[in-house]
């Protein structure tokens, strides 16, 4: 009986990949655990392993495809002595892809981006992953200068976990791009004493979950050393790396740290959400004399974006921007919540509501100006906030607008968050939990007595 | 009896010097031959300290010094002897919380140190740090860290920046035989051996961790021996006598500035006082205390040389005169000067405006 192979999920967030070369060809006979084909993922190129012993049928994607989806059949497997079935049979059971992530979507299209006034009118745009952004600003700023330098767990000649690295080890040697050994605690503290030593060290946590192993450092170190010693002390290292839920990887891989360390004086805390402002604002941060925490997200690496060509883009840090205009309420969000509440906004604008949506970009300091200016306009405000609702970046948000908004206000200010529960891992379960358009827009309705 | 697999090479010379060859070095030499000039030098700076550390000790009796106050008072050879193989304008150190010696010992105004003491504007982090938390980068010196062994990595990270920098300095990290417990250590220790980093690791043994004798906290109790599994060599020194701890440092130094990797140095000495000014310190006996202060007093060891060197008594008896004025100056001004203006709340907690 035939087997189809189907394009395997070889990531969390792996929705589609390239076929990118075939090791067999029809008619060899496999057994398994042979090495069948090498498929690229947005973030490594793997080996896919024969699991079954026979004989190549049809192969049904050639290689150089790019963009198969998970679960699309790519060849089959007939028994040794039987005849492989034929190929109008095969093109039919190229199976709809299954979902590994529904919450998961990198979006398939590029999305344009609002006019940003830091960006001159007329500029170039180009599309680009956020991924390659991040990796372009490292690059551009370790040309430019020096001292500056990443270190982390894979960043060097595994090309990064996310991929985010790669290329670096290669341009710049092993003295600048430098793996550590699996030691949060220990390459945060090293991290932070060599920018007090004078360096710019980019330190990369394949996750920022594993740096609660290292937020000592991050806070203790990093952030009160400069006040502690009355101005003399610097530390301009920034702490990068993927924050906030990924896709079914569980309570203690999913968490967003923006509210807890956007608590800190002392340090600058910067959350994008798209390309330009990712690669703008990691520029900003490598120069920082200031220790910074980037946060990125998982889910959005793989995403496009316009990108402004320009030699230098380097965004101002603590500025808020208004990634579309409306009058009638202001969705307030950061980091992939931003793209849901475009979305949100979408959809309000089909019936009748004129949304507002700002995205924070930078976590502390905090631009309360841009939030209750728009306030001010709109008079009704929604945050949402891919992270736990209690001491968040909303309350934080609710708490400016009660203090220095209430006379603004025609209605309660609302919070979306995700569910108040360690992430769960069952589809169903982790979809209910974590935040989505829906109700970032029913929350509008509501603030909107709609 | 197994046969040995013919494989297997014996020992590599290397494993050997690793673990064995500095201290070898500093057992064949013990003492560093000071001069009289270097010697009352050494005397003069262990001198202000324990001074010093007196004058802090009252002043926080009398209320003006808050919060925790840890006072190196037994422990003063240590830093001075470490600090003065030292190259001032390359190497770096940086300390825990005990940390007033240390910046001594490299000659900080002691009138700033002890106007950070008690909280004052001209404190040198305008009093914004207190006595766990005082830096001077003019000097190298990087703290002044409040928690238990952070300071360790931090060090290695000083390291990196001097290999990365490539002008052949090194750094000092001290910590304690408590902080020796910490994990942070030896991930520290791990990356310092991988990477070769330029840095000396010195634990300070003053025989308690607060208030838990080495022996209840540490299942091994030789620190110089806790870098063997990273393949670093470790150097037992005693650290009561300034011309012993000297030797020790120019031996770890020698191997450091040669690009040889880390240095593991233990240093056994002894704090008089508790472990903060608020530390009654019965767990241990005065009888003990009492011992260490008549036969291993690092002070009187250095002054019982210098008259047998034929230095007279009068030289000597300048010298404490002259400290104690320095001492009390310091005192008065730490007493006098103002507290931090209101801006100061405010001010170096960022760099940059944004």
């Amino acid at each position: 009986m035939a087997i189809e192979l189907k394009m395997p999920a070889l990531s969390p967030t792996m929705e589609e990949g390239t076929l990118a070369k075939w090791l067999v060809k029809e008619g060899d006979t496999v057994k398994s655990g042979d090495i069948l084909a090498e498929i690229e993922t947005d973030k490594a190129t793997m080996e896919f392993e024969a699991i079954d012993e026979g004989v190549i049928g049809k192969i049904t994607v050639p290689e150089g495809t790019e963009g198969v989806k998970v679960g699309t059949v790519i060849a089959v497997i007939g028994e040794e002595g039987e005849t492989p079935p034929a190929p109008a049979a095969v093109a039919e059971t190229a199976a709809p892809a299954v979902k590994v992530a529904e919450p998961a979507v990198d979006r398939p299209v590029a999305v344009a981006r609002a006019a940003d006034p830091t960006v001159p009118a007329g500029t170039n745009m180009k599309m680009s992953t956020v991924r390659e952004a991040l990796r372009d600003a490292m690059a551009e700023e370790m040309r430019r200068d020096d001292r500056v330098f990443v270190m982390g767990e894979e960043v060097a000649e595994y090309q990064g976990a996310y991929k985010v690295t790669q290329g670096l080890l290669e341009e710049f040697g092993a003295k600048r791009v430098i793996d550590t050994p699996i030691t949060e605690y220990g390459f945060a503290g090293i991290g932070t004493g060599a920018a007090m030593g004078g360096l710019r060290p980019i330190v990369e946590f394949m996750t920022f979950n594993f740096a609660m192993q290292a937020i000592d450092h991050i806070i203790n170190s990093a952030a009160k050393t400069n006040y502690m010693s009355g101005g003399q002390m610097r530390c301009p290292v920034v702490f990068r790396g993927p924050n906030g839920a990924a896709a079914r990887v569980g309570a203690q891989h999913s968490q967003n740290y923006g509210p807890w360390y956007s608590s800190v004086p002392g340090l600058i805390v910067i959350a994008p959400y798209d390309a330009a402002d990712a690669k703008g604002l990691l520029k900003a941060a490598i120069r920082s004399d200031d220790p910074v925490v980037f946060l990125e997200n998982e889910l959005v690496y793989g995403r496009t974006f316009e990108l402004p060509e320009l030699d230098d883009h380097v965004l101002p840090i603590g500025k808020a921007r208004i990634v579309r205009e409306g009058k009638d309420v202001t969705i307030v969000s950061y980091s992939i919540g931003v793209g849901m509440a475009l979305d949100a906004a979408e959809t309000l604008a089909g019936e009748g509501i004129e949304a507002e949506v700002i995205d924070l970009r930078t976590l502390r300091p905090l631009d309360t100006e841009t939030v209750l200016a728009s306030l001010a306009r709109t008079n009704r405000l929604v945050v949402a906030e891919e992270g736990w609702p209690q001491c968040s970046i909303a309350s934080e948000i609710i708490a400016v607008c009660m203090e220095q908004g209430f006379d603004n206000l025609d209605a309660p200010v609302m919070r979306v968050c995700n569910e108040d529960v360690p992430l769960p891992y069952a589809a169903n379960l982790e979809k209910a939990a974590l935040i989505d358009a829906g109700r970032i827009a029913a929350a509008v309705r509501k603030v909107c007595y709609r | 009896m197994a046969k040995t697999p013919s494989a297997r090479k014996p020992a590599a010379s290397g494993e050997e010097f690793a673990l064995r060859s500095l201290q070898d070095a500093h057992t064949a030499k013990p003492r560093y031959p000071a001069s009289d000039d270097e010697l009352l030098r050494f005397y003069e700076q262990m001198v202000l300290i324990r001074r010093f550390e007196e004058k802090a000790g009252q002043l926080y009796g009398l209320g003006l010094i808050g919060g925790f106050c840890h006072l190196y008072i037994g422990q003063e050879a240590v830093a001075v002897g470490l600090q003065s193989a030292l190259d001032g304008d390359k190497d770096s150190v940086i300390t825990g919380y005990r940390d007033h010696g240390h910046m001594l010992a490299y000659g900080i105004d002691p009138k700033v140190i002890m106007a950070e003491l008690t909280g004052r504007g001209a404190g040198i982090s305008h009093g914004k740090g207190g006595s766990m938390h005082m830096f001077s980068v003019d000097h190298k010196f990087y703290g002044g860290h409040g928690i238990v062994g952070a300071q360790v990595p931090l060090g290695a990270g000083l390291a990196f920046a001097h290999k990365y920098r490539e002008h052949g300095g090194g750094c000092i990290a001290y910590f304690g035989d408590g902080a020796s417990n910490q994990g942070q250590v030896y991930e520290a220790f791990n990356v310092a051996a991988l990477w070769n980093l330029p840095i000396i690791f010195v634990v300070e043994n003053n025989g308690y961790a607060m208030g838990t004798a080495v022996k209840r906290g540490s299942a091994e109790t030789h620190f110089y021996r806790r870098g063997t599994a990273f393949r670093i060599p470790g150097m037992d020194v005693n650290g009561m006598d300034v011309l012993e701890v000297r030797a020790a440092a120019e031996v770890a130094l020698a191997h450091v500035r040669a690009g040889k990797g880390p240095v593991l140095m233990e240093l056994k000495t002894y704090r008089y006082r508790g472990h903060s000014m608020s530390d009654p310190a019965k767990y241990r006996s005065r009888e003990e205390v009492q011992e260490m202060r008549d036969k291993h007093d690092p002070i009187d060891a250095a002054k019982a040389e210098l008259i047998k060197r034929g230095i007279s008594e009068e030289a000597i008896k300048d010298i404490d005169k002259r400290i104690r004025g320095i001492v009390a100056e310091a005192a008065d001004f730490a007493e006098n000067s103002p507290e931090p203006e209101m801006t100061e709340l405010y001010t170096d907690i960022l760099v940059e405006s944004y």
